[in-house]
């Protein structure tokens, strides 16, 4: 087996598997059912429990 | 919170584990002191010896301090970063500043090794880069990590070794410059020692960050999360791999790298472009996609693009390395693929810029009232062309007019100062609050003009560096009617001149608006009442006061 033959086998294969994962990207991120859970992950900096999540599950009081 | 049997002995296995990581330091820091033949090397383990010392005092100290009510987050490391990104912030600003000096006026390098341009530009180099950066990134990630995950950092001690340690590094990095440790390698130039500290750091950063993700209460891991993942594990692999060196012994500093010639230079060039694009990029992404949000009040515009931007981005960046080696011995099949790869982080770069700055429709009004906002969207608009300008100079034919002059400095610093720059002060200007518990900013009108004379320095800075680094090009080229080159190397050299004095002016107004933000940062962890609270948004407030202000969206 020279270089060549490995180069362009290699070469060949990364094309197609780094083209099959970047499709794969892509329907995952277009996917209908994940919708909800990327709106809800588009907040996720915007919860106001930032110094302590217990407290507004616990109604205010630490245990 | 009852603290059960089990939690107690495992916090009291997990200070004996640290005392004893501490002891190993001393006595490996020391026996270099005593045995090592160099001296800059004897100072470095004294370094670590020292600092060992100081961190089992610290850990011993707080046995004794038992009981008190623990915060449901760790933000002890996460203030000492964000304290250590801005001390070095304005280190590494200043020796930048002195070297552009010197680039002018060579006699202000006073004709001592010490202060020569040679040793001073890793200084600033690494200053910026791995001191001011990497604190922003470690306070930052460490902050992010826990708020979306809605989990406790991972650790007891861990993730204030990592912080504690990293700093011991880039001091021990930074002295060796100065006294003439380097390996020559670009933004790798600590050597073999410094490096295996660095990796110990490293791996615990990893296993902190992960750790606090396994344990993780929100099922979905958010996107910042997983540039800074990115980011931690990237750098791990090209630190490792880039630094495959033996020393020449166990107590000298020399050493020498595994790969050689060619091969050499494209390990280097790999690890000094993923350097940037995972360390500065990545890594600020991170910080981009959590703080303009948070601070804009407005979630991500676009959570599908914020995924397809991550993949792609990561997949691209690790093969633009060779765009750094065009017109070298390194084969011409291997630079044309950098260059592709590099203009194709295009649409990457630009699909994450339209998503930061998207991210504030419905609140652009923000923009003239907020400076802190307005910081980090002026930080992305410089991402943008920061990111449209390096792929254009990947190109080989611009390439072979921009490469070696002082176009590339140019872009560097669009970069540097306007992106990472930027982008950390925002976040540093979020942060300070949030941590130290206080109503807001001690100045919001402070940090406008921090805004202006910072953008105007780099305005200058860029500017000078375009006009120098293409007139340094084509001079270099110019051939007369005989074929003879028609300027002599000094000719550019002095020809440079003038814009070398706007460029170090430029640097000087940078290094003035970080000195306003240390002030004011100091003002408001100090406690100082406000004087213009009334100007600044809810959002700047600490969470839990915040909390008090209004009621809950």
């Amino acid at each position: 087996m020279t270089y060549h033959t490995v180069a362009a086998f290699t070469q060949s294969l990364s094309l197609v598997l780094f083209f099959v994962l970047f499709i794969g990207v892509v329907i995952y991120a277009l996917w209908p059912g994940n919708r909800q859970k990327f709106e809800h992950a588009a907040r996720m900096p915007l919860d106001s429990d930032d110094h302590d999540p217990t407290l507004t599950r616990d109604t205010g009081g630490r245990n | 919170m009852a603290a059960t049997t089990t939690s107690e002995e495992m916090s009291a296995f997990s200070d004996a584990l640290a005392v004893l990581g501490a002891a190993i330091a001393a006595i490996l820091g020391f026996y270099v002191t005593i045995y090592s033949t160099d001296a800059a090397m004897k100072f470095h383990g004294a370094v670590l010896g020292v600092g060992a010392v100081i961190g089992a005092i610290v850990v011993l100290n707080s046995l004794s301090s038992k009981g008190g009510e623990r915060p449901y987050y760790h933000d002890g490391p996460i203030k000492f970063a964000a304290i250590a990104a801005v001390f070095w912030g304005i280190a590494g600003f200043l020796v930048g500043d002195i070297i552009a000096w010197q680039m002018a006026f060579p006699a202000l390098n006073l004709d001592l090794p010490w202060t020569s341009f040679g040793r001073l530009r890793p200084l600033h180099t690494s200053a910026v880069i791995f001191a001011f950066g990497g604190n922003a990134l470690l306070a930052t990630s460490l902050y992010v990590v826990q708020r979306t995950t809605k989990a406790r950092l991972f650790g007891r001690w861990s993730p204030w070794f990592v912080v504690f340690g990293y700093n011991i590094f880039i001091v021990i990095a930074g002295t060796g410059y100065v006294l003439g440790i380097t390996q020559s390698k670009e933004y790798a130039e600590p050597e073999w020692y410094a490096d295996l500290f660095l990796t110990i750091v490293w791996v615990y950063y990893l296993i902190v960050f992960g750790g606090t993700l396994l344990k993780r209460k929100e099922p979905h891991i958010y996107v910042a999360n997983w540039f800074y993942l990115a980011f931690i594990l990237t750098i791990a692999m090209l630190h490792i791999v880039n630094n495959l060196t033996l020393p020449v012994s166990l107590t000298e500093p020399k050493s020498y790298i595994l790969f050689s010639g060619v091969q050499d230079a494209m390990t280097q060039w790999w690890y000094g472009h993923n350097a940037v694009g995972f360390f500065l990029t990545a890594g600020f992404l991170g910080m981009m996609y959590y703080f303009i949000p948070k601070r804009a009040e407005r979630p991500v515009y676009s959570y599908r693009l914020s995924i397809v931007h991550f993949w792609s981005l990561i997949f691209l960046y690790i093969w633009a390395g060779p765009h750094h080696l065009h017109y070298t011995a390194l084969p011409d099949w291997a630079q044309t693929l950098g260059m592709t790869f590099s203009i194709m982080l295009w649409m990457p770069s630009w699909g994450g810029m339209i998503n930061g700055l998207m991210t504030l429709s419905g609140a652009w009004d923000k923009l003239r009232t907020d400076p802190v906002i307005r910081m980090m969207v002026v930080s992305v608009a410089f991402y943008g062309m920061s990111t449209f300008e390096g792929p254009l100079m990947s190109v080989k034919a611009v390439n072979s007019l921009s490469h070696y002059t002082d176009w590339t400095i140019g872009h560097v610093h669009s970069g540097a100062l306007g992106w990472v720059g930027m982008i950390s002060f925002g976040a540093l200007y979020c942060l300070f609050p949030w941590l130290w518990k206080r109503k807001g900013l001690y100045s919001i009108h402070l940090v406008e003009w921090h805004f202006w004379i910072s953008t105007v320095g780099i305005l200058l800075y860029i500017t000078a560096m375009w006009v120098s680094g293409i007139l340094q090009g084509l001079m270099w080229r110019a051939y007369d009617e005989l074929g003879f080159l028609k300027y002599s190397f000094v000719e550019t050299v002095d020809a440079m001149h003038i814009p070398y004095i706007i460029r170090a002016g430029g640097g000087a107004l940078f290094v003035i608006g970080a000195l306003m933000m240390a002030y004011n940062l100091w003002r408001t962890a100090r406690g100082d009442e406000s004087i213009d609270l009334e100007d600044q948004p809810r959002v700047a407030a600490a969470p839990e006061i915040r909390a008090t202000l209004a009621p809950a969206e």
